[in-house]
């Protein structure tokens, strides 16, 4: 009897905070920005975007070697594979500059530049 | 060939600390070499087959197959490594007594054994997955694809050697304290992968309340460091974690915490005279 009554409050809980955090999509304008790998080269190697808007980088992997797409201040990391496409969602960000490299070749870095 | 093997080492290593505690956490149960040698084949066939549908799944659900994917098995992993705490605190008494008497622990062990097994397939299956990839986009591309194929084999058996290390390192913990140590790092290696899993979550545009980035440390320890990926792995450390992360962090230490004294077995009664 003690477990339930205790689990039922725990559930209720959790589904509370589960609308709420769910429920928090932004309403924030999106922002679309393109990104190739090729010759383990980003192009471009910066990027830029609007501030305080969700950007969405289409990154289209032109290598015949799959890369992985990570950014340590954008808390993104995602493996596009060769000859593939992968799209990462981030934002909304202040101004700022954002690093990203490829951890499968750590030579390769760029920037998103968002004002 | 150096850069290969560092990267494959990066991957291999978390997959090979967390092998190595559940090695240690089942280091008195029979069969367990079994069970967790096939939890690792499991994760390695799982993580050749991920690399293969990389594409597909990556398109899946609007470009954030790869995030939810990630966040699905990290999610199942806490919840095995959970279940696997409470069923000690459930039975590690009797467990204990029983191995004491009977040096076996056959039916007991087994159930907490699956979830564990689980636990390696999925560690393995995540970093293998990023391993399969990287190796073979080598082999696809490079003229020189030996000597880095070589550096990646390299960067494997690293791997392997840091989950011997982490186990035979765990091995010198006495017996007494045995018990607590391993709920502990269980419950830390749980709450690291939920905050993990809630980091691709957000990264999926799932969940994006508390996304803020609460505190910055990696000017003291980065967590892309060696220190810092095991602390990562261990503990769970985030150089940057965002205020969901550290409440499902501190929500799933207190729910370990939680479900293992409500299912711990009552204490027995005072002794006959």
């Amino acid at each position: 009897m003690r477990v339930s009554v205790i689990m039922r409050r725990w559930i209720g809980a959790l589904l509370v905070i589960s609308g709420l955090a769910f429920g928090g999509a932004a309403l924030a304008q999106y922002a679309t920005v393109e990104l190739a790998v090729k010759d383990k080269k980003f192009e471009p190697a910066e990027l830029r975007a609007p501030a305080n808007a969700r950007v969405v980088i289409r990154i289209t992997n032109r290598d015949a070697a799959a890369m992985e797409f990570e950014s340590k201040a954008l808390k993104v990391e995602k493996v596009i594979a060769a000859n593939g496409e992968g799209i990462v969602r981030v934002g909304p960000l202040k101004p700022g500059r954002y690093e990203f490299f490829d951890d499968f070749n750590l030579t390769n870095s760029g920037v998103l530049v968002v004002e | 060939m150096l850069a290969a093997l560092i990267i494959v080492f990066r991957e291999v290593f978390e997959a090979g600390l967390i092998v190595g505690i559940v090695m240690a956490v089942t280091r008195a149960v029979p069969l367990r070499g079994l069970w967790i040698s096939g939890g690792v084949l499991g994760g390695v066939l799982g993580a050749c087959v991920v690399a293969l549908f990389a594409g597909v799944i990556s398109d899946m659900f609007a470009g954030s197959g790869q995030e939810l994917f990630n966040a699905a098995i990290l999610g199942l992993a806490v919840v095995m490594l959970t279940w696997h705490n409470v069923w000690m605190a459930r039975h590690g008494r009797e467990l204990a007594a029983e191995m004491r008497a009977a040096g076996e622990a056959v039916a007991a062990g087994k159930s907490s054994l699956f979830a564990l097994a689980v636990v390696v397939g999925v560690a393995v299956l995540r970093e293998g997955a990023e391993v399969v990839l990287f190796l073979y986009g080598i082999l696809a591309s490079e003229s020189s694809g030996a000597g880095v194929f070589l550096g990646g084999l390299i960067g494997l058996f690293l791997g392997a050697l840091t989950c011997a290390l982490t186990y035979f390192g765990l091995l010198r913990i006495p017996g007494r304290y045995l018990f607590a140590a391993t709920s502990l790092m269980i419950a830390f290696l749980a709450a690291g992968m939920a905050s993990q899993a809630v980091a691709f979550l957000a990264q999926a545009d799932v969940l994006t309340a508390l996304g803020n980035i609460v505190w910055d440390t990696s000017w003291l320890l980065s967590d892309s460091s060696i220190v810092g990926r095991a602390l990562h792995t261990l503990v769970g450390y985030s150089d940057r974690p965002s205020g969901m992360q550290l409440v499902v962090y501190m929500a799933t230490l207190a729910a370990t915490f939680i479900l293992m004294k409500l299912f711990a077995p009552a204490p027995k009664a005072a002794h006959a005279v």
